[in-house]
Protein backbone atom coordinates (compact mmCIF):
# COMPACT_ATOMS: atom_id res chain seq x y z
CA UNK A 1 0.00 0.00 0.00
CA UNK A 2 1.31 3.32 0.65
CA UNK A 3 4.20 2.09 2.25
CA UNK A 4 5.89 0.95 -1.36
CA UNK A 5 5.03 4.19 -2.40
CA UNK A 6 7.28 6.06 0.36
CA UNK A 7 10.63 4.27 -0.32
CA UNK A 8 10.27 4.33 -4.01
CA UNK A 9 10.68 7.89 -4.83
CA UNK A 10 10.29 9.68 -8.14
CA UNK A 11 14.26 10.78 -8.34
CA UNK A 12 15.08 7.03 -7.70
CA UNK A 13 12.73 5.58 -10.48
CA UNK A 14 14.19 5.35 -14.05
CA UNK A 15 11.15 5.05 -16.50
CA UNK A 16 11.21 1.15 -16.79
CA UNK A 17 13.02 0.22 -13.50
CA UNK A 18 14.35 0.71 -10.33
CA UNK A 19 18.01 2.22 -10.40
CA UNK A 20 19.85 0.00 -12.94
CA UNK A 21 23.24 -0.30 -11.30
CA UNK A 22 21.77 1.11 -7.99
CA UNK A 23 23.18 4.63 -9.02
CA UNK A 24 21.05 7.84 -10.00
CA UNK A 25 20.65 8.56 -13.57
CA UNK A 26 23.12 11.78 -13.11
CA UNK A 27 25.56 10.01 -11.38
CA UNK A 28 25.33 7.24 -14.11
CA UNK A 29 25.90 9.65 -16.73
CA UNK A 30 28.70 11.68 -15.00
CA UNK A 31 30.67 8.32 -14.72
CA UNK A 32 30.27 7.57 -18.56
CA UNK A 33 30.96 11.21 -19.34
CA UNK A 34 34.38 11.08 -17.20
CA UNK A 35 35.29 7.75 -18.90
CA UNK A 36 34.89 9.69 -22.33
CA UNK A 37 37.07 12.17 -20.58
CA UNK A 38 39.40 9.52 -20.02
CA UNK A 39 40.14 8.30 -22.94
CA UNK A 40 40.57 11.65 -24.38
CA UNK A 41 43.50 12.48 -21.79
CA UNK A 42 45.01 9.32 -22.79
CA UNK A 43 45.10 10.07 -26.01
CA UNK A 44 47.42 13.17 -24.92
CA UNK A 45 49.67 11.89 -23.23
CA UNK A 46 50.04 8.82 -25.19
CA UNK A 47 50.86 11.10 -28.23
CA UNK A 48 53.71 12.71 -25.31
CA UNK A 49 54.90 9.25 -25.26
CA UNK A 50 54.81 8.40 -28.77
CA UNK A 51 56.42 11.81 -29.41
CA UNK A 52 59.03 10.97 -27.00
CA UNK A 53 60.00 7.44 -28.17
CA UNK A 54 60.48 8.81 -31.63
CA UNK A 55 62.97 11.62 -30.30
CA UNK A 56 66.42 10.65 -29.49
CA UNK A 57 67.20 10.30 -25.95
CA UNK A 58 69.88 12.34 -24.60
CA UNK A 59 73.04 9.51 -23.71
CA UNK A 60 75.22 10.58 -21.04
CA UNK A 61 74.97 11.37 -17.25
CA UNK A 62 72.09 14.37 -16.28
CA UNK A 63 74.51 16.60 -15.32
CA UNK A 64 76.38 16.60 -18.33
CA UNK A 65 72.28 17.35 -20.06
CA UNK A 66 72.40 20.60 -22.58
CA UNK A 67 69.54 21.87 -23.93
CA UNK A 68 69.57 20.94 -28.00
CA UNK A 69 66.45 20.20 -30.60
CA UNK A 70 68.47 16.72 -31.43
CA UNK A 71 67.52 15.10 -28.51
CA UNK A 72 64.11 15.03 -25.74
CA UNK A 73 64.64 17.29 -22.74
CA UNK A 74 64.65 16.02 -19.12
CA UNK A 75 62.01 17.57 -17.44
CA UNK A 76 64.07 18.40 -14.08
CA UNK A 77 65.80 20.22 -16.29
CA UNK A 78 63.19 22.14 -17.72
CA UNK A 79 61.27 22.98 -14.79
CA UNK A 80 63.75 24.21 -11.84
CA UNK A 81 61.93 27.86 -10.31
CA UNK A 82 59.90 28.27 -7.10
CA UNK A 83 58.26 31.60 -6.84
CA UNK A 84 60.29 34.34 -4.82
CA UNK A 85 63.52 32.68 -4.24
CA UNK A 86 66.37 32.52 -6.51
CA UNK A 87 67.41 28.73 -6.23
CA UNK A 88 67.77 25.64 -8.50
CA UNK A 89 64.37 23.54 -7.18
CA UNK A 90 64.28 21.46 -9.95
CA UNK A 91 59.85 19.81 -9.72
CA UNK A 92 59.54 21.31 -6.16
CA UNK A 93 56.66 23.88 -7.59
CA UNK A 94 55.28 20.85 -9.24
CA UNK A 95 55.05 18.60 -6.28
CA UNK A 96 53.73 21.69 -4.27
CA UNK A 97 50.90 22.01 -6.54
CA UNK A 98 50.33 18.08 -6.86
CA UNK A 99 49.58 18.67 -2.69
CA UNK A 100 47.19 21.43 -3.37
CA UNK A 101 45.17 19.63 -5.74
CA UNK A 102 45.29 16.39 -3.38
CA UNK A 103 43.96 18.57 -0.63
CA UNK A 104 40.80 19.97 -2.67
CA UNK A 105 39.74 16.56 -3.43
CA UNK A 106 39.71 15.70 -0.20
CA UNK A 107 38.29 18.49 1.02
CA UNK A 108 35.30 17.96 -1.41
CA UNK A 109 34.77 14.34 -0.27
CA UNK A 110 34.22 16.25 3.33
CA UNK A 111 31.40 18.46 1.82
CA UNK A 112 29.90 15.30 0.15
CA UNK A 113 30.04 13.72 3.52
CA UNK A 114 28.77 16.51 5.17
CA UNK A 115 25.81 16.19 2.15
CA UNK A 116 24.69 13.01 3.58
CA UNK A 117 24.13 14.28 6.87
CA UNK A 118 21.97 17.18 5.62
CA UNK A 119 24.37 19.12 7.28
CA UNK A 120 24.37 22.23 5.20
CA UNK A 121 27.02 24.75 7.21
CA UNK A 122 29.21 22.10 6.82
CA UNK A 123 29.08 21.65 2.78
CA UNK A 124 29.53 25.61 2.58
CA UNK A 125 32.39 25.08 4.39
CA UNK A 126 34.09 22.47 2.60
CA UNK A 127 32.68 23.97 -0.87
CA UNK A 128 34.64 27.44 0.04
CA UNK A 129 37.64 25.46 0.76
CA UNK A 130 37.47 23.40 -2.51
CA UNK A 131 36.99 26.15 -4.26
CA UNK A 132 39.93 28.15 -2.68
CA UNK A 133 42.83 24.88 -3.52
CA UNK A 134 41.61 25.23 -6.94
CA UNK A 135 41.86 28.84 -7.47
CA UNK A 136 45.61 28.15 -5.94
CA UNK A 137 46.16 25.40 -8.31
CA UNK A 138 45.04 28.06 -11.34
CA UNK A 139 47.56 30.49 -10.46
CA UNK A 140 50.10 28.20 -9.73
CA UNK A 141 49.85 26.97 -13.47
CA UNK A 142 49.74 30.68 -14.65
CA UNK A 143 52.62 31.17 -12.88
CA UNK A 144 54.47 28.27 -14.56
CA UNK A 145 53.05 29.03 -17.57
CA UNK A 146 54.75 32.56 -17.61
CA UNK A 147 57.91 30.80 -16.48
CA UNK A 148 58.13 28.46 -19.52
CA UNK A 149 57.41 30.96 -22.02
CA UNK A 150 59.56 33.33 -20.81
CA UNK A 151 62.90 31.24 -20.57
CA UNK A 152 66.14 32.99 -20.08
CA UNK A 153 68.87 30.54 -21.77
CA UNK A 154 68.82 31.40 -25.19
CA UNK A 155 69.34 28.18 -27.41
CA UNK A 156 70.70 28.42 -30.68
CA UNK A 157 69.16 26.69 -33.74
CA UNK A 158 70.46 27.09 -37.23
CA UNK A 159 72.40 29.97 -36.53
CA UNK A 160 69.07 31.46 -34.77
CA UNK A 161 68.73 32.54 -31.29
CA UNK A 162 65.20 31.29 -29.43
CA UNK A 163 64.58 32.07 -26.50
CA UNK A 164 61.43 30.93 -24.26
CA UNK A 165 59.23 29.17 -25.82
CA UNK A 166 56.08 29.19 -28.16
CA UNK A 167 54.15 26.11 -30.51
CA UNK A 168 57.03 26.92 -33.52
CA UNK A 169 60.07 26.96 -31.06
CA UNK A 170 61.43 26.74 -27.48
CA UNK A 171 64.77 26.94 -25.61
CA UNK A 172 64.13 23.33 -24.14
CA UNK A 173 64.45 20.97 -26.95
CA UNK A 174 62.06 19.54 -29.89
CA UNK A 175 59.19 22.19 -31.12
CA UNK A 176 57.02 19.38 -30.12
CA UNK A 177 58.08 18.77 -26.63
CA UNK A 178 56.20 22.98 -25.85
CA UNK A 179 53.32 21.87 -27.79
CA UNK A 180 52.47 18.97 -25.90
CA UNK A 181 53.64 21.20 -22.61
CA UNK A 182 50.72 23.59 -24.05
CA UNK A 183 48.66 21.16 -25.22
CA UNK A 184 48.69 18.23 -21.97
CA UNK A 185 48.87 20.98 -19.10
CA UNK A 186 46.58 23.58 -20.87
CA UNK A 187 43.64 21.02 -21.51
CA UNK A 188 43.76 20.02 -17.91
CA UNK A 189 43.84 23.82 -16.77
CA UNK A 190 40.59 23.97 -18.51
CA UNK A 191 39.23 21.42 -16.61
CA UNK A 192 40.21 22.78 -13.34
CA UNK A 193 38.51 25.47 -14.52
CA UNK A 194 35.52 24.57 -15.69
CA UNK A 195 35.64 22.67 -12.34
CA UNK A 196 35.65 25.79 -10.00
CA UNK A 197 33.03 27.14 -11.76
CA UNK A 198 31.24 24.37 -10.99
CA UNK A 199 32.11 24.11 -7.34
CA UNK A 200 30.91 28.00 -7.44
CA UNK A 201 27.74 27.34 -8.47
CA UNK A 202 26.91 24.25 -5.86
CA UNK A 203 28.36 25.88 -3.13
CA UNK A 204 25.97 29.08 -4.39
CA UNK A 205 22.93 27.05 -4.61
CA UNK A 206 23.56 25.41 -1.40
CA UNK A 207 23.89 28.53 0.18
CA UNK A 208 20.60 29.44 -1.43
CA UNK A 209 19.15 25.93 0.04
CA UNK A 210 18.65 25.16 -2.77
CA UNK A 211 19.89 21.65 -1.91
CA UNK A 212 17.66 21.42 1.07
CA UNK A 213 14.67 22.20 -0.85
CA UNK A 214 15.03 19.06 -2.89
CA UNK A 215 16.05 17.00 -0.17
CA UNK A 216 19.48 15.58 -1.56
CA UNK A 217 22.70 16.88 -1.72
CA UNK A 218 23.49 14.93 -5.18
CA UNK A 219 24.51 17.46 -7.01
CA UNK A 220 27.65 17.74 -4.72
CA UNK A 221 28.60 13.79 -5.54
CA UNK A 222 27.73 14.82 -9.13
CA UNK A 223 30.45 18.06 -9.10
CA UNK A 224 32.59 15.91 -6.63
CA UNK A 225 33.27 12.95 -9.00
CA UNK A 226 34.06 15.32 -11.99
CA UNK A 227 36.66 17.13 -9.26
CA UNK A 228 38.15 13.87 -7.97
CA UNK A 229 38.74 13.19 -12.24
CA UNK A 230 39.98 16.46 -12.97
CA UNK A 231 42.56 15.54 -9.40
CA UNK A 232 43.41 11.87 -10.96
CA UNK A 233 44.14 13.56 -14.57
CA UNK A 234 46.73 15.85 -12.94
CA UNK A 235 48.36 12.31 -10.40
CA UNK A 236 48.82 11.12 -14.12
CA UNK A 237 50.58 14.53 -15.82
CA UNK A 238 52.66 14.79 -13.10
CA UNK A 239 54.25 11.03 -13.14
CA UNK A 240 54.48 11.06 -17.07
CA UNK A 241 55.07 14.58 -18.10
CA UNK A 242 57.68 15.71 -15.05
CA UNK A 243 58.29 12.81 -13.33
CA UNK A 244 59.58 9.86 -15.95
CA UNK B 1 23.34 5.93 -1.87
CA UNK B 2 19.88 6.07 -0.68
CA UNK B 3 17.98 9.50 0.12
CA UNK B 4 16.25 9.33 3.31
CA UNK B 5 13.49 12.09 2.62
CA UNK B 6 12.04 12.96 -0.31
CA UNK B 7 8.95 14.54 0.61
CA UNK B 8 10.35 17.81 0.40
CA UNK B 9 8.44 18.75 3.37
CA UNK B 10 9.70 22.57 4.19
CA UNK B 11 7.62 22.82 7.34
CA UNK B 12 9.52 20.59 9.36
CA UNK B 13 13.14 21.84 10.23
CA UNK B 14 16.09 19.80 8.53
CA UNK B 15 17.22 16.95 10.32
CA UNK B 16 21.17 17.43 10.68
CA UNK B 17 23.12 14.47 11.25
CA UNK B 18 26.15 14.03 13.59
CA UNK B 19 29.64 13.83 11.74
CA UNK B 20 30.11 9.88 10.57
CA UNK B 21 33.73 9.54 12.59
CA UNK B 22 34.45 5.98 10.52
CA UNK B 23 33.85 7.77 7.44
CA UNK B 24 36.05 10.70 8.25
CA UNK B 25 38.42 8.76 9.72
CA UNK B 26 38.75 6.76 6.60
CA UNK B 27 39.18 9.78 4.05
CA UNK B 28 41.72 11.17 5.72
CA UNK B 29 44.23 7.73 5.87
CA UNK B 30 43.29 7.80 2.44
CA UNK B 31 44.46 11.35 2.71
CA UNK B 32 47.62 10.34 4.24
CA UNK B 33 48.52 7.35 2.01
CA UNK B 34 47.96 9.54 -1.23
CA UNK B 35 50.47 11.97 0.58
CA UNK B 36 52.90 9.70 1.19
CA UNK B 37 52.91 8.01 -2.49
CA UNK B 38 53.76 11.63 -4.21
CA UNK B 39 56.08 12.30 -1.13
CA UNK B 40 58.26 8.84 -2.20
CA UNK B 41 57.50 9.60 -5.53
CA UNK B 42 59.44 12.79 -5.18
CA UNK B 43 62.72 11.18 -3.29
CA UNK B 44 63.13 8.59 -6.14
CA UNK B 45 62.93 10.97 -8.62
CA UNK B 46 66.29 12.71 -6.86
CA UNK B 47 67.86 9.35 -5.47
CA UNK B 48 67.39 6.75 -8.15
CA UNK B 49 69.39 6.62 -11.55
CA UNK B 50 67.12 6.81 -14.65
CA UNK B 51 66.13 3.68 -16.15
CA UNK B 52 63.31 0.74 -16.65
CA UNK B 53 63.48 0.32 -12.77
CA UNK B 54 62.94 3.54 -11.88
CA UNK B 55 60.05 4.13 -14.52
CA UNK B 56 58.13 0.52 -13.06
CA UNK B 57 58.08 2.22 -9.76
CA UNK B 58 56.77 5.05 -10.63
CA UNK B 59 53.76 3.38 -12.54
CA UNK B 60 53.18 1.18 -9.92
CA UNK B 61 52.96 4.47 -7.46
CA UNK B 62 50.96 6.33 -9.97
CA UNK B 63 48.39 3.17 -9.54
CA UNK B 64 48.38 2.65 -6.12
CA UNK B 65 47.27 6.58 -6.08
CA UNK B 66 44.70 5.80 -9.03
CA UNK B 67 43.03 3.18 -6.96
CA UNK B 68 43.01 5.28 -3.92
CA UNK B 69 41.69 8.11 -5.84
CA UNK B 70 38.86 6.33 -8.18
CA UNK B 71 37.86 3.77 -5.27
CA UNK B 72 37.24 5.60 -2.00
CA UNK B 73 37.19 9.65 -3.10
CA UNK B 74 35.13 9.16 -5.91
CA UNK B 75 33.54 5.45 -4.49
CA UNK B 76 33.60 3.40 -7.00
CA UNK B 77 34.28 0.45 -4.41
CA UNK B 78 30.79 0.51 -3.17
CA UNK B 79 28.87 0.69 -6.65
CA UNK B 80 28.04 -2.60 -7.80
CA UNK B 81 29.78 -4.70 -9.36
CA UNK B 82 28.55 -4.43 -12.86
CA UNK B 83 28.75 -0.32 -12.74
CA UNK B 84 32.82 -1.16 -11.36
CA UNK B 85 33.38 -3.31 -14.46
CA UNK B 86 31.28 -0.73 -17.18
CA UNK B 87 34.14 2.02 -16.03
CA UNK B 88 37.29 -0.60 -15.69
CA UNK B 89 36.87 -2.96 -18.38
CA UNK B 90 37.04 0.41 -21.52
CA UNK B 91 39.60 1.93 -19.45
CA UNK B 92 42.30 -1.31 -19.48
CA UNK B 93 42.04 -0.97 -23.22
CA UNK B 94 43.73 1.98 -23.28
CA UNK B 95 46.74 -0.31 -22.03
CA UNK B 96 47.10 -1.93 -25.51
CA UNK B 97 46.96 1.45 -26.96
CA UNK B 98 49.77 2.75 -24.44
CA UNK B 99 52.05 -0.45 -25.84
CA UNK B 100 51.05 0.07 -29.34
CA UNK B 101 52.02 3.91 -29.51
CA UNK B 102 55.19 3.34 -27.67
CA UNK B 103 55.97 0.89 -29.81
CA UNK B 104 55.49 2.33 -33.04
CA UNK B 105 57.88 5.86 -31.76
CA UNK B 106 60.02 3.45 -30.63
CA UNK B 107 59.98 2.42 -34.50
CA UNK B 108 60.49 5.89 -36.16
CA UNK B 109 62.88 6.46 -34.00
CA UNK B 110 65.21 3.61 -35.19
CA UNK B 111 63.93 4.47 -38.87
CA UNK B 112 64.91 7.70 -38.70
CA UNK B 113 68.08 7.42 -37.18
CA UNK B 114 68.84 4.68 -39.65
CA UNK B 115 67.87 6.92 -42.56
CA UNK B 116 70.03 9.33 -40.94
CA UNK B 117 73.04 7.83 -41.56
CA UNK B 118 72.29 6.82 -45.19
CA UNK B 119 70.94 10.66 -46.07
Amino acid sequence: MATTAATVSDKNLWKGGVEPLKASYGKLMMWFFLLSDALTFSGLLVTYGFSRFSHPTFQGKIEDFYFSVKHWPIPERVFTHIPFFHVNAPLVFVGIMTFVLILSSVTMVLAVEAGHRMDKEAVQKWMLWTIVGGLTFLGCQAWEWTIFITGGKPLMVDGLQIIGANLQGNEYGPVLFADLFFFITGFHGTHVLSGVILNILVFYNTTLGTYEKTGHYEMVEKVGLYWHFVDLVWVFVFTFFYLV
Amino acid sequence: MGHAHNDHDLSKPVQVLPPDKAKIRRILMTTLFLGLATAIEFVIAFTMEPGTPKTMIFVLLTFYKTFYIVGEFMHLRYEVKTLIWSVVLPVSFICWFITAMLAEGHSVEVLRTWASTWF
